[in-house]
């Protein structure tokens, strides 16, 4: 395993009274795609929104323990929120484009960061760094003739694509994607994919998929939840090949879950 | 199968009350028209060029020659003015009860005040208006019913915003936050822009209760005959120039109130089409 | 790595959008707060100018006295404070049953054209100024009840105080009821149609399915349901006609005397103190008065808010 680049100490959270998230303990190395797979209820979502924390943007949550994301808690007081979600993006289930333009839905996350004055200073105009991430998104050769016109325009693969290529846009050092290709139609989906491929050498991914075989194709990293509860975590092929939990074996094999 | 009867009790209440239903639509719509019917009917004899164009002549206040543009024009500045005061107000309060303070407490009692003001009697507005005037050692001028409009806006405004904003969908949110917008990024510059169509109905909305509204301008604007040169000077306004003109013992001077009681329908129908007609077009950018 | 020299160049920036987003919650807190504190403040301002008054006389004479005679300084509100009960009443009599049947005509039965003729119709009545209603009663309702509607129940139910025509003019509390109810149709049409829409589809087709009726599916199922919602409907139509000044105070006859039948002239609180502002400064305590009628009208909404909210919770609770 490589050096973690996220590391995660008893973490626990709470829904009201539920406990949704029990006493989870694990590491996420740098620049690979992590998979956290497991049955739908099992906190694989809660686990994810966690890390960027907008688990706090939900009324009545409760978080304990530590997300040291390079070795620095993101759930210590003095750090600010809007950090955290610029250093750790997310793709949503659903593309949400925002209510603008295409090209300012990709601007969107640079402007209110500031960052257009000083790419300016660096010789980087925000119009390169837009068609940069589109094309990382792989959508540039289908909108560049119409970039500003209205996101919700695009079809739901394209809108997807360009939400991905938002969150680049902020060139965040992680990248959440939770089940990013659940409201897709198969094309959308494995372009996606192979998207997310392309841009693990320079970011760290951590997947949320109920498909073991998006798993498959997708993981260096592997973890399993179990109602609410760490059950196994490991190289994938590890742990596709050899589990060690009765458990992670009974999933793996479709006999739970 | 057992044989029924041809024509049950339940059939026959079925028909009684639908049978009510369609004369109580019949009725309700019809008395609807019929208002529309009689202003036209009445209204537009008396309607020329020269009343909407001319400042009245011929005695102070209920001259039987020249127009009401008087009026109109002050209507529009009372209803703008107030308007855009209560905008200022009613925007930051209707999106700190959704991103500083939701579902809290504190926005329930906010919307329990604006409920209650919005109960609140425009008259009352009107007096309350009135005696804030008099602190302020002002006069009653077109300043000052456009602060007691403000007041009055405030409830109808702020709760239709409020109502607009809460139907965004909370994932749109997310999204802003997750790429590290703060609230006040995601409020003004997403939340604004998805729910722009729901923010102007409200906006008009109160406009067209401000532009038709007597009682609070009564203490506060004044009446006058020319038209306003500053905020400090008094104002006519429509619904009180329908109610001074129709008071009068003489015919031409009623005549008179069915004109401007036409002009002022007319502007609430313009802005009931613009409405519709402007929310259309700013819908461009809103996901659904 | 790359993002720390890009985050020290940035902090200043991130800095300064934390300060933003500060101050924009302390300048809407304050908003917010200020709004809250309004109700209050109308009702000092009020009170401290009615003080006169409420100083040097009884409350319970203030309110329940039936002598109004200002330059003698007998201020009597009972007259005024019935003449607003009596029209509101009368006009929300008239108004809700029309008004909830259309609502459900619409809701339920109608077919989707005449909905898209009837929606727009009734919103833009919404928003027609209450002056014109008034011009529309003048010129239809008054003639209407005074030459027709009350001869004919004076003739036919003239038995019953209630309906007695002593007043040949027209200009009477019912002549204001049926103003004030044609201007409030819009308002509970349009609310109480769309929180019977929000009743979930498979509520109605689970009753439907049983093989209940139409009609019995509304009473029993989406009326239930929706129950709350109607009656804030009603509310909302409520304090709109309650409050109401200019339509009413063009009909109703403004006579200071505790009416005895709907066909009697009233003179309700709104009208009361629209008519007289004028020389309210110029007759000793007169002002107070007015201003005493206006927290008396603040009072009357307060309660009814409290009540209403109080009951409300009660039903949607069980």
């Amino acid at each position: 395993m490589t050096e973690p680049l996220i590391e995660i100490r008893d973490l626990n959270v709470w829904y009201g009274t539920e406990h949704a998230l029990k006493g989870i303990t694990v590491d996420i190395p740098a620049r690979q795609i992590t998979a956290v797979i497991g049955p739908s209820g099992c906190g694989k979502t809660t686990l994810l929104r966690s890390l960027n924390r907008l688990l706090e943007e939900t009324e009545g949550t409760r978080v304990t323990g530590q997300v040291l994301l390079d070795g620095v808690n993101i759930y210590d007081r003095g750090v600010d929120v809007t950090e955290v979600r610029t250093r750790v993006g997310m793709l949503a289930p659903k593309p949400f484009p925002l209510p603008m333009s295409i090209y300012d839905n990709v601007a969107y996350g640079r402007r209110i960061h500031g960052l257009p004055v000083l790419d300016k200073g660096n010789g980087r105009h925000l119009d390169r760094i837009v068609e940069r991430y589109l094309r990382a998104a792989g959508l540039w050769e289908e909108v560049k003739d119409r970039l500003h016109s209205p996101a919700s325009g695009l079809s739901t693969g394209q809108q997807q694509r360009l939400c991905l290529a938002r969150a680049l846009a902020v060139e965040p050092e992680v990248l959440l994607c939770d089940e990013p290709t659940s409201a897709l139609d198969p094309i959308s989906a494995q372009r996606i994919e192979e998207q997310l491929r392309a841009i693990k050498t320079e970011t760290t991914i951590v997947v949320v998929t109920h498909s073991l075989r998006q798993a498959h194709r997708l993981a260096d990293y592997l973890i399993f939840l179990w109602l609410g509860e760490l059950v196994e975590a490991g190289p994938a092929r590890q742990v596709f090949q050899n589990p060690r939990d009765e458990r992670t074996r009974a999933y793996l094999a479709g006999d739970i879950g | 199968m057992v044989p029924r009867p041809r024509i049950s009790r339940r059939k026959l209440e079925e028909l009684f009350f639908q049978g009510l239903m369609i004369i109580s639509t019949v009725g309700v719509l019809g008395s609807l028209l019929l208002i529309l019917g009689t202003i036209v009917w009445r209204g537009l004899p008396a309607l020329d060029l020269a009343m909407i164009t001319q400042t009245p002549k011929g005695g102070y206040y209920l001259g039987q020659e020249g127009g009401i543009l008087n009026a109109i024009v002050g209507s529009l500045y009372l209803a703008l003015g107030g308007t855009l005061l209560s905008m200022v107000a009613s925007l930051p309060i209707a999106l700190y009860l959704h991103f500083y303070a939701a579902r809290s407490r504190w926005a329930e009692v906010v919307r329990l005040a604006l409920d209650v003001l919005w109960g609140i009697p425009s008259i009352v507005y009107g007096a309350f208006g009135f005696l804030l005037m008099l602190w302020l050692g002002m006069r009653a001028s077109l300043l000052g019913g456009i602060i007691t409009l403000a007041f009055l806006e405030l409830p109808i405004m702020a709760r239709g915003m409020d109502e607009a904003i809460a139907m965004v969908p909370a994932a749109l949110k997310e999204a802003s936050y997750a790429l590290g917008a703060t609230r006040f990024e995601t409020a003004a510059r997403i939340v604004v822009r998805q729910t722009a169509p729901g923010l102007l109905t409200a906006v008009l909305l109160a406009f067209g209760r401000a532009i038709g509204d007597a009682a609070s301008v009564l203490f506060t604007a004044g009446y006058t005959d020319r038209l306003p040169d500053s905020l400090l000077s008094p104002v006519a306004s429509l619904p009180l120039a329908v109610f001074f003109q129709l008071g009068t013992p003489f015919p031409k001077v009623q005549e008179r109130a069915y004109a401007s009681a036409l002009v002022l329908t007319v502007i609430v129908l313009v802005l009931s089409v613009l409405s519709r007609w402007l929310s259309r077009r700013l819908t461009r950018h809103v996901i659904r | 790595m790359a993002w720390r020299t890009r985050e020290q160049v940035t902090a200043v920036i991130r800095q300064r959008r934390r300060r933003t987003d500060r101050l924009a919650e302390r300048l809407m807190a304050a908003l917010s707060a200020a709004c809250v504190l309004l109700v209050p403040l109308i009702a000092a301002a009020l009170w401290l100018r009615a003080w006169p008054i409420l100083r040097t006389r009884p409350l319970g004479d203030l309110l329940f006295s039936t002598v109004w005679r200002p330059q003698q300084g007998a201020f009597g509100f009972f007259p005024f404070i019935m003449g607003t009960l009596w029209v509101t009443a009368v006009a929300m009599v008239l108004a809700v049953p029309p008004s909830l049947l259309t609502a459900i005509y619409l809701a339920e039965y109608a077919p989707p054209r005449l909905r898209a003729v009837a929606n727009p119709l009734i919103d833009l009545l919404a928003g027609i100024p209450s002056v014109v209603y008034g011009v529309w009663g003048v010129v239809v309702v008054v003639p209407l009840v005074g030459q027709r509607v009350g001869p004919l129940l004076h003739r036919w139910l003239g038995v019953v105080p209630l309906f007695r025509q002593d007043n040949p003019t027209g200009y009477s509390i019912l002549a204001g009821g049926i103003v004030l109810a044609v201007m409030v149709f819009p308002i509970i049409i349009a609310v109480a149609q769309d929180v019977i829409r929000a009743v979930p589809q498979g509520l109605r087709e689970a009753s439907l399915a049983l093989g209940a009726t139409r009609w019995q599916t509304v009473r029993n199922v989406v009326l239930r349901r929706a129950w709350a919602g109607v009656m804030a409907a009603i509310m909302l139509g409520f304090s709109r006609a309650f409050g109401e000044t200019m339509a009413v105070l063009m009909v109703v006859g403004n006579i200071p005397q505790v009416p005895r039948s709907i066909l009697d002239a009233a003179y309700p609180l709104t009208a009361l103190i629209a008519n007289n502002y004028g020389e309210m400064m110029s007759i000793p305590l007169y002002d107070a008065a007015l201003m005493g009628g206006a927290l008396i009208l603040l009072a009357i909404v307060l309660v009814f808010n409290v009540a209403a909210r109080a009951v409300l919770v009660r039903w949607v609770g069980s």
